[in-house]
């Protein structure tokens, strides 16, 4: 590469210029690291394709269309006017305004997009009208290719019981559990006592987690079916609802499949999707740790046989629970191409977005299952824009002031379809990107990741990274016993960031000590001011006072060239780096090791918060003095937080089930809120009088907006 | 040579070192030990214990370590009156501490009284110490920083301070635009002792532990029978969010003290100048109703996004502050669309005309960011006068000489345009993003004039918006220099203050214009 013999300030210069650009041409150089199959342009294709999605998704298949010289038309909301996909795509047609009801799902809107752009076929990604036969319907009237399956394989899958039978009848190992819908919570209740308790309320019609809910009591399952339904109503306007066996410590481990118009199909492995929050995916893998050969094989020809059953083509994929004997039962099929597909095509080298489109416009596979790699080994974080400290991750929103994906590393795939400057919004999934990192074993791919996310730099919004980056390093991780119940047991307590053992404070704590120095320094040199002291005085060893949680440690600095030497509770840390204070990324080299650290702000009052090890954390550096005069200043009491509740999140209001004057007790609804498509519940903290209430139902909040006061 | 010696004896049993010499050198250790502990142990601790630090240390903290040089330790007052000529009554260095010393190298004259002594009251002695050094940074051309720690005037001495004000007064107006002067609130101020503040460039408080006040909350209940509290009638909160008096407020005088010394750094920078920011691209909203905040632009476009905001709390429909750009100190003036719409009210106008007034005292060239609707309309405004406060902004732009660069982001408005720093005030580079709509209004306003009783008004208004909600009809009249992208508008801006640097520009000569008061 040229780039290796510029000088740093050109190279510099290069890569602003790439960050400037759109996304596509910085995959293009990675591109070639995940696709093995050779594109052939001979083969005749579509001429232009509209995506009816938006976001990561969405610029994931123009990538490949423009890879397969097909037009793309983008459809939008109002607010996605600028977004990446609709500026990535050769044209971009808005469909209405925010909500999504009114513009991703309004089949009307999309419908004239596609006339007046003449769009030969649709990709509906995922979510959205990816799985809704009346949308295939509708574009088969009018001749238009829905680049999926045929409806009928939609609607025999789509819906959860149908899909059961079908299974059944294809010889599919199936959950033992009741098939059936589900009309009132008494009957839920009695169909639960009959299943035997623990049993899992979930929406006939939906996919993924939403909507899903574990109950281990009458009282639960009441309550369960309760939110399920609503949720079932306000995401997928379908509330019917099934209710199964539970099954205890399970994985999540699925099959995709790829099948033509022709009869052909294939598996293409399995994704371990089993480390999930709220029955929501966050870390998935490709291979497995827990399948042998045997196992994979088996669960392969059954998600083929199924597949061939409902005359499948397209790509899809068979999600399987998978006990610790290794039994597996069939869960559901998901119709359209999976958040998690990136990790399949790392392994298999086929680029699954191609295969559909070529499916669909009626062309034969081109391979045959002995064809199907391992290669190496994928694993996927999905980086979102949330607080993992409430439950595991609770929405959050804003605006990305600063943004670079660590595509600088090599075997990194980022998709994602935001860029600097992108709104986080209440609208829409608040998913940032798909972290992929690959690599020719587990470890080196593990390793790989901890990188890329210790590279990520992300500012505007509270993102999960500290969670993910937990994830791969846990000991239970890494060794591969894990199961959908991984969070919960790893962390009772909710999570709380890394836990600094001894040696990784002193680090910490030096690092940051290093920072304060280097700009202190740097305040000392002067352009263009002449009014300075002709001697400076050179300095080299400082003592300075560093707060870190509770705890406050002295420690002693002393300076040669660019290296730290730090003495700090009794241990001695080196620290050196170029010390480049306008990057927010700040590479060290601690004790001999290279370390990835994030100043994410730095004050005059000497607070400095670090990212190391995925985690932020508040540093307060004061020199001697500083700290000394500090114990003088009067502590100040921060607001009685107890009789006040605020909105944990943006979001939007569906229900105020209080009134002034009102007594609630402990842990009594308050209100709900609606965000990012979950329903949220906000109980009071202890037994009180309502004073005053200041939302109602419909109202759009803010994080911290005060909703209601308690006397 | 040293060591071989005793030299201890040999002093001693010199002829010319007379016991006199001795019994003074005592004299002296002794008044330099007096004057460090200012007004005893018992009354620091009393200020420790109020959450303040005494006047030593406030100084010791604000400048680099022993850079300090302090002047007239030995000054007493001079009252021998009401028993105050006793000898327990007199303090070495009296009821303030000055000198000066250097921040970051910087040279700097600082004076800080000490509320230990008379709770740092105003004797002639005292003021005579603060008017010496405002003299000798007078000379030398170096700011002074006052730390404002006083019960007010020395009653004692009546008339003697009372003048000791009026002379710092003149100091400060005389040194008004030739040395910066900061004030530091960290105690009380009140009386008379206000105006020294008001007539600094730059006013900060300390939240919680300071007051500024003309009559305290006694005097307030004797004359107008208003209940009020001190921190409600003049504390941190009250002056920098109501009426205006400080530009700035710090949690405790550590913070405050560190925060200063961080507003007085002139950095060197490593953050590319030609650096592209393409979060630009996409901030200014489709829909010219909605909101964005100015501030992200500025962190966006400035070096390491450090922004150092000037009444980040009073008038916030406009943004004023200080950063760096590839290393050289700017001013920065923004409309904020995000309050209020960004329009200019009284407030607005009279925060960003002394903004505008002290860079271009200073030499420190000025960037404007424009989102203008125009002038806040009512009778609120009207009657307090807009037409005169408005005038102090548009005044301050005019005959502002040094560098001025102005970005159009979105509305440039009526009068407002103009008066936003265009070209038509001497703008040196005046840039359009394809956003911008300069006109003399809104499309909706307009058409209601332009097609007055006409039914069409909604093809109009397209029309209008067609003609006129574009940087075009600015730009092909030369009033704007370029429609630039966003994305580039920090090299650009780097670039002309480049060519800028040089800029020699004079108004004509005047005893001094009369800007509207």
């Amino acid at each position: 590469m040229a780039a290796h013999s510029l000088s740093p300030s050109l190279y510099r210069l290069l890569f602003a210029v790439k960050y400037a650009s759109l996304h596509s041409r910085c995959c293009a150089v990675h591109k070639k690291a995940q696709y093995s199959t050779i594109y052939n342009p001979s083969e005749k294709t579509f001429e232009k394709i509209l995506i009816a999605n938006r976001g990561e998704i969405a610029c994931r298949v123009i990538k490949t269309c423009k890879k397969m010289g097909i037009k793309t038309v983008a459809v939008h909301s109002d607010v996605d006017s600028s977004a990446v996909h609709a500026k990535m795509a050769d044209e971009a047609v808005c469909v209405g305004p925010a909500p999504t009801s009114k513009s991703y799902l309004n089949m009307d809107a999309i419908m004239d997009a596609i006339r007046t752009t003449g769009a030969q076929a649709v990709h509906p990604g995922y979510g959205f009208l990816s799985e809704n036969k009346e949308f295939a319907k509708r574009l088969a009237a009018e001749g238009v290719t829905f680049i999926g399956p045929d409806t009928h394989a939609i609607q025999a899958m789509g819906d959860k019981i149908e899909s059961k039978l079908i299974a059944k009848a294809a010889k599919v190992n199936t959950i033992p559990g009741f098939d059936g819908v589900v009309k009132t919570a008494e009957e839920a209740v009695k169909i639960a006592q009959d299943i035997g308790y623990p049993v899992m309320i979930k929406a006939s019609a939906g996919g993924g987690g939403k909507g899903m809910r574990i109950a281990w009591n009458d009282e639960e399952t009441r309550e369960g079916f309760r939110f399920s339904s609503q949720e079932a109503a306000s995401s997928f306007g379908d509330d019917r609802l099934l209710i199964e066996k539970y099954i205890d410590n399970p994985r999540h481990i699925e099959i995709q499949v790829l099948a033509d118009k022709h009869g052909n199909a294939l598996w293409l492995n399995e994704r371990e999707c089993s480390i999930q929050r709220r029955n929501q995916k966050v870390v998935e893998e490709a291979p497995s740790t827990f399948l042998d050969s045997v196992t994979r094989q088996a669960m392969g020809e059954q998600a083929v046989q199924l597949a061939k059953a409902v005359q499948y083509s397209s790509a899809g994929t068979v999600e399987f629970l998978v006990d610790s004997k290794k039994n597996f039962y069939f869960l559901e099929m998901n119709t359209r191409l999976q958040v998690e597909h990136p990790i399949t095509e790392c392994i298999t080298g086929l680029d699954l977005v191609e295969q559909m489109i070529r499916v669909a416009k009626g062309y034969r596979l081109q391979h045959k299952q002995e064809d199907i790699p391992i290669n190496g080994w994928a694993i996927e974080s999905r980086v979102y824009a949330e607080d993992p400290y409430k439950s595991f991750g609770l929405p959050s929103i804003g605006r990305l002031s600063q943004y670079h994906e660590p595509l600088n590393l090599s075997n990194v795939r980022v998709d994602s379809g935001i860029q600097e400057g992108s709104d986080i919004s209440i609208y829409y999934d608040p998913m940032i990107s798909k972290l992929v990192t690959y690599g020719a074993t587990r470890s080196e791919a593990l390793a790989r990741m901890e990188d890329a996310l210790d590279n990520y730099v992300i500012r505007g919004v509270t993102h999960n990274i500290p969670l993910l980056r937990e994830i791969i390093t846990h000991p239970r991780f890494i060794s591969g016993d894990i199961s959908t119940n991984f969070l919960p047991e790893v962390y009772p307590d909710g999570f709380k960031g890394h836990q600094l053992e001894a040696d990784t404070r002193r680090e910490l704590l030096a690092s940051a000590a290093a920072l304060y120095i280097t700009a202190q320094l740097r305040s000392q040199r002067f352009l263009g001011e002449l009014r300075v002291s002709s001697s400076p005085v050179e300095c080299n060893h400082w003592e300075l006072c560093v707060e870190l949680g509770e705890q406050r440690h002295v420690l002693e600095i002393t300076k040669s060239g660019n290296v730290y030497t730090v003495e700090v509770d009794g241990g001695e840390v080196e620290v050196s780096g170029q010390w480049d204070l306008a990057s927010p990324l700040l590479p060290l080299t601690i004790n001999s090791t290279h370390k990835m650290l994030q100043c994410l702000s730095r004050d005059a009052s000497g607070n400095i918060v670090l990212q190391y090890l995925g985690t932020s954390f508040q540093v307060r550096v004061l020199s001697k003095l500083a700290a000394e005069l500090n114990s003088y200043m009067p502590e100040k009491v921060p607001e009685d937080t107890s009789s006040i509740l605020r909105s944990p999140m943006p979001g939007t209001m569906v229900a105020v089930s209080v009134k002034p004057g009102d007594t609630v007790a402990e842990g009594q609804e308050i209100c709900v809120i609606e965000a990012m498509k979950m329903q949220n519940s906000l109980t009071a903290v202890k037994q009180a009088k309502v004073k005053s209430v200041h939302c109602k139902p419909g109202d759009t909040v803010g994080e911290g907006d005060l909703l209601v006061e308690l006397e | 040579f040293r060591g071989k010696l005793p030299q201890t004896s040999l002093l001693r049993d010199s002829r010319w070192y007379s016991v006199s010499h001795l019994s003074v050198k005592e004299r002296i250790d002794k008044k330099r030990k007096a004057a460090l502990i200012g007004g005893g142990q018992k009354r620091i601790d009393a200020q420790h214990k109020r959450g303040k630090l005494t006047a030593r240390e406030r100084v010791e903290l604000l400048l680099d370590p022993d850079s300090f040089v302090e002047t007239d330790m030995f000054v007493e007052h001079r009252c021998s009156d009401f028993g105050m000529e006793q000898d327990r009554n007199k303090f070495p260095g009296d009821s303030v501490v000055t000198g000066r010393g250097r921040i970051n190298g910087r040279l700097v004259y600082v004076f800080s009284q000490d509320f230990t002594v008379f709770g740092g009251s105003l004797s002639g002695a005292h003021a005579q110490k603060i008017c010496k050094i405002m003299d000798q940074a007078m000379t030398v051309g170096a700011p002074v920083i006052g730390l404002n720690d006083s019960g007010g005037a020395r009653i004692q001495e009546g008339v003697e301070s009372l003048a000791g004000y009026a002379d710092i007064f003149l100091r400060n107006v005389m040194a008004s635009g030739v040395v910066p002067q900061i004030s530091l609130i960290m105690g009380p101020c009140a009386g008379g002792a206000v105006y020294s503040p008001a007539l600094t460039d730059f006013t900060f408080m300390v939240k919680d532990t300071s007051y500024l006040f003309i009559t305290g909350p006694d005097v307030v209940k004797s004359v107008t029978n208003e209940d009020v509290t001190q921190e409600e009638l003049g504390g941190a909160k009250t002056h920098t969010s109501v009426s205006g008096v400080a530009h700035h407020a710090f949690e405790n005088d550590v913070e405050a003290l560190l925060n200063l010394r961080e507003f007085f750094n002139f950095l060197e920078c490593h953050d590319p100048s030609d650096r592209l920011v393409p979060s630009l691209d996409t901030i200014v909203p489709f829909e010219s109703t909605k909101a964005y905040d100015m501030l992200d632009i500025i962190q966006a476009i400035v070096d390491e996004r450090e922004f150092f905001e000037i009444m980040p709390n009073y008038a916030k429909n406009i943004v004023v502050g200080f950063a760096r750009m590839n290393g050289r100190t700017v001013g920065i003036v923004g409309n904020q669309p995000k309050v209020a719409s960004g329009c200019l009210d009284i407030n607005s106008s009279v925060k960003g005309a002394r903004f505008v007034r002290f860079c271009d005292a200073f030499n420190i060239p000025i960037i404007t960011f424009v989102d203008v609707p125009g002038f806040l309309p009512g009778t609120a405004q009207e009657y307090g006068g807009i037409i005169r406060h408005g005038a102090k902004l548009l005044f301050a732009f005019a005959e502002a000489t040094v560098p001025k660069i102005t970005i159009i982001t979105r509305k440039a408005y009526g009068g407002a345009y103009d008066v936003m720093s265009s070209k038509h005030l001497r703008g040196d580079v005046n840039y359009a993003w394809p956003s911008a709509e300069v006109a003399v209004m809104g499309a909706k306003g307009a058409v209601q004039i332009i097609f007055r009783g006409k039914d069409n008004q909604a093809e109009a208004e397209a029309e209008y918006v067609e003609k006129f909600a574009n940087p075009f009809p600015a730009a092909v009249r030369g009033f704007v220099d370029d429609i630039i992208e966003p994305s580039t508008t920090r090299r650009k801006i780097c670039r002309d203050l480049d060519v800028l640097a040089s800029k020699k520009q004079v108004n004509p000569w005047k005893k001094h214009a009369n800007i509207p008061l």
